[in-house]
């Protein structure tokens, strides 16, 4: 049963792997997520037979009810039945781990895995019940050591009655669970999603944001355990939002693009040491900026103050229908096209989404 | 299977003695072996059919995982599986309580008997777990010799075919031996144009005169208008045309072949569904509450559990319940002599309600049933107007303009026809292969003979593109789509619709 289960797991794989990239431009992974589980619809993966629709299809039922009446829809039970008995016609919901989906995506994208800078030296302490100790807290009270210490007392001491074998433990036969503390090495993470959300960004804009950043996630969450995420938004001003705000927040305003990069730093500085985090700052914007001596100010911070403490600086520009800003220029004209510190992409429709990813994450940063 | 399967003594008691009894009112079935087993191996066997030595096939992983997952979130929970074969191979879930475990043995003896006396399982092999293993050993050979990936994409391509067989076929005497066919074939075939007896040139106007000549000639045009329906009778068996005519090489025809015995095995399980549970679940509940009973203690958890397997949601037809209530419905019947004529005529409700001849011959009529009906025939012999009022059945049909089920009629009549016009070739449609040199080209084309219900178009397409990897040759096939004629065809890159 294992190879069948094997090879079934593996057409499974396959299938989402052909079907990834539609997978990734419509989003309909996205909404399914659940605790770190995602259901994925996989239609046609079970053998097609002739067979009659069942839609709109007519059949025989019991029970009360006017003619008119509606029929309580059910799937038949796949229950009870002998061998050989037909399978219920489901369309297929296979779940896969947010890691799997994960490998299978670096897969797909020939992703590198992340070097984590430097961090070895972050240590978390972790708490093992590994021993047994006589004294502890009774809520730590081992039952069955404790019971067999009682009963090895009180055979020795020739208390034991086997016609009427009662044992009553005294305080020296009690033991305890002990625990040790462990150090981890650990790698934390952060990520920093900075949105545009001036007038130009429309719907399609965000959602396009928001596959990519949801991507994003899957895939650095797999390679760091603790990763936060924070949201930022900005137009002329910045503020720090929730991911629900992240990804719904109205369009509005102009654009300071420096105003987001100022509050990262702040953000960093306040509750993200570079010394202890591998920081990930991810920009999505039309690249609409207000002035041209704004443009100048992000130069400024990118490079002297954003660049040395992250892992990764990309910015990605989506193309609105006022067309592509100017700002992606501006970065290479300042940095250098191929500039190894600084990630940038445009995104044009949905469809490119994937090879966003391949650029932001094929770094292996 | 590395843990003891063996029934505990007390279970292994109680089996013989349910037997003994089951014996004694009259069920005769193959011996009977129990294994008891844990959920995981159940889930297993059950992914498989049945039998754990199946040959070895992605979709049993895809089954036993959507098997183990409900029974995970406690969606579904298998109770029993039995094994069509002498000796039956029945078993028990160790987990079960011990009156469940009791019910399941009875039931288990009611599926026994039926394999064993019901005609239309008489045609089954009774081998068929070592018919199995065997099925299993030659297609991981072929897996070693020809390589995993293509054994499996041409399963996956047989199966995908697999409900094309003709369900009648094994009862039916065979109409012409398939040697004395190919004999035909290689006569049309021979390079002469013409049947020419041998001679030497100069001899040849004495030998091969002009009339014998002619005559030779009309005799061949007139085989090749035989030929050219092909087959001569639509055929049912597409699988057993595809065996014979398609140019499959020999592992593929032997896996082909394999498919479809095992479709064959599966046919009369999908044929007698209603009568095959209706038959167990009677002699379960006459055997725990009657024959063989429970203890007090017992009663009421069987009570729970038995009403769980009749429960019909509404709306459903439980082949359980249904099965159950006709048979108990028509040994009533025959007991009272409600039946003949004179009972048939009579149109006063009080009067038959209270008909009662003191016959007594339901046990006889069970037995009789069980013998020789399946579904359909059992169904429209005796599912009647008091009992379509009695059961409330009725005929529902969606509402398109309300996106909804809806109850349309009580009629009995009706009712009656769409629940056999429903079990009509168990479900499945019915395919046909119309010719297999259509246009002279060659190509295939099979019929679906259309009974009000429209094929699932996705999957005809699908079928179609499973097909051509058989024949190698476009494929068509006739049907009727929303009311119109239609030929759907493909012809190893696209699909085609073409109104007829």
């Amino acid at each position: 049963m294992d190879s069948d289960l094997n090879r079934f797991r593996k057409i499974v794989r396959g299938k989402i792997k052909k079907e990834l990239r539609r997978f990734i431009s419509s989003g309909d992974l996205v909404g399914r997520q659940g605790n770190k589980r995602v259901t994925i619809p996989l239609p046609r993966i079970d053998i097609p037979h002739f067979s009659f629709g069942n839609g709109e299809k007519g059949g025989v039922g019991q029970g009360e009810g006017e003619v008119g009446d509606e029929v309580g829809q059910g799937q038949p039970k796949p229950g009870e039945g002998e061998a050989g008995d037909q399978e219920g016609k489901h369309t297929l919901e296979v779940d896969v781990t947010l890691e799997e989906l994960a490998n299978i995506l670096s897969e797909e994208l020939e992703l590198p895995n992340i070097e984590p800078k430097g961090k070895e030296n972050i240590e978390d302490k972790k708490y093992k019940y590994s021993g047994i100790q006589r004294q502890g807290p009774e809520s730590l009270r081992h039952f069955k050591r404790t019971y067999k210490e009682a009963l090895r007392r009180s055979i020795s001491s020739g208390d034991y009655d086997p016609e009427n074998p009662i044992i009553i433990p005294v305080k020296e036969d009690r033991r305890f669970r002990s625990y040790r503390i462990t150090h981890e090495k650990t790698a934390n993470a952060v990520i920093l999603y900075m949105m545009d959300v001036s007038g130009s960004m429309g719907d399609e804009q965000k959602e396009i944001v928001r596959l990519t950043a949801f991507w994003l996630d899957t895939w650095l969450s797999t390679q760091y355990k603790g990763l936060e995420r924070r949201y930022i938004i900005h137009d002329a001003t910045a503020r720090e939002v929730d991911s629900d705000t992240f990804y719904k927040t109205k369009e509005s305003g102009g654009t300071l693009i420096s105003s987001a990069y100022k509050l990262a730093l702040k953000l960093i500085e306040e509750q993200f040491n570079p010394s202890e985090w591998n920081i990930y700052l991810f920009h999505f914007s039309d690249g609409d900026n207000w002035s041209g001596n704004d443009t100048a100010d992000c130069m400024k911070i990118i490079e002297t103050n954003l660049l040395p403490i992250s892992n990764l600086f990309a910015y990605g520009q989506v193309e609105s229908r006022y067309g592509s800003g100017q700002f992606l220029r501006d970065l290479h004209k300042h940095f250098g096209e191929t500039n190894e510190q600084i990630t940038t992409c445009q995104i044009k429709d949905r469809e490119s989404i994937m090879d966003a990813l391949k650029v932001f994450l094929g770094k292996g940063k | 299977m590395n843990y003891n399967t063996q029934l505990t003594p007390e279970l292994r008691e109680i089996a013989l003695s349910i037997g003994k009894k089951a014996k004694e009112v009259g069920l005769d079935y193959f011996d009977t072996i129990f294994e008891l087993i844990d959920y995981k191996q159940l889930n297993e066997i059950a992914a498989y059919g049945g039998f754990p030595t199946r040959y070895p096939h992605w979709r049993f992983g895809m089954d036993y995982e959507r098997l183990s997952k409900s029974y995970t979130y406690g969606l579904s929970v298998i109770y029993e599986m039995v094994i069509n074969n002498d000796p039956c191979y029945a078993y028990l879930l160790r987990a079960n309580s011990m009156v469940s475990q009791k019910t399941v043995i009875a039931h288990v003896y009611g599926h026994c008997d039926f394999f064993k006396n019901n005609y239309w399982f008489s045609k089954t092999n009774r081998k068929m777990l070592d018919q199995m293993a065997n099925h299993g050993s030659t297609i991981r050979r072929f897996i070693e010799d020809v390589g995993h990936d293509e054994v499996e994409d041409f399963l996956d391509v047989c199966l995908s075919l697999e409900n094309l067989i003709d369900i009648y076929a094994p009862f039916n005497q065979p109409t012409k031996n398939s040697q004395g066919i190919k004999e035909e074939e290689e006569e049309v075939y021979r390079p002469d144009p013409v049947n020419k007896l041998q001679s030497k040139k100069y001899m040849d106007s004495y030998i091969n005169p002009k009339d014998f000549i002619e005559s030779q000639t009309k005799k061949q045009e007139d085989q090749q208008k035989k030929k050219k329906n092909f087959p001569e009778q639509p055929q049912r068996d597409v699988l057993k045309f595809l065996m014979d005519n398609a140019p499959l090489n020999s592992w593929q025809r032997r896996v082909l072949g394999i498919i479809r015995d095992e479709s064959y095995y599966f046919a009369p399980q999908g044929q007698t569904k209603i009568l095959n549970e209706g038959w167990a679940t009677y002699w379960h509940s006459q055997m725990m509450t009657e024959l063989h009973p429970l203890n007090d203690s017992e009663i009421v958890d069987y009570c729970d559990q038995h009403s769980g397997v009749v429960a019909a949601a509404p709306g459903q037809l439980n082949p359980y319940k249904l099965g159950l209530e006709l048979l108990r419905h028509t040994k009533r019947r025959w007991d009272r002599g409600q039946f003949g004529l004179e009972y048939l005529n009579c149109d006063d409700p009080k009067k038959r309600a209270a008909w009662d001849t003191k016959a007594m011959l339901g046990d006889q009529k069970l037995f009789e049933i069980r013998r020789i009906h399946n579904d359909i025939t059992f169904l429209d012999a005796y599912l009647d107007e008091d009992f379509c009022h009695e059961h409330k059945l009725f005929i529902y049909d969606y509402d398109r303009r309300n996106n909804k089920y809806v109850i349309s009629d009580r009629d009995f009549g009706k009712v009656k026809a769409q629940m056999l016009n429903q079990l009509t070739n168990f479900g499945q449609p019915i395919i046909l292969v119309k010719d297999g040199n259509f246009k002279n080209r060659n190509e295939l084309l099979l019929e679906h003979q259309h009974e009000g219900t429209d094929l699932k178009h996705e999957f005809t397409v699908e079928c179609l593109r499973n097909l051509f990897k058989v024949w190698r040759r476009p494929v068509h096939i006739d049907t009727i789509i929303e009311e119109g004629k239609r030929r759907v065809s493909f012809d190893g890159s696209t699909h085609s619709v073409e109104k007829l």
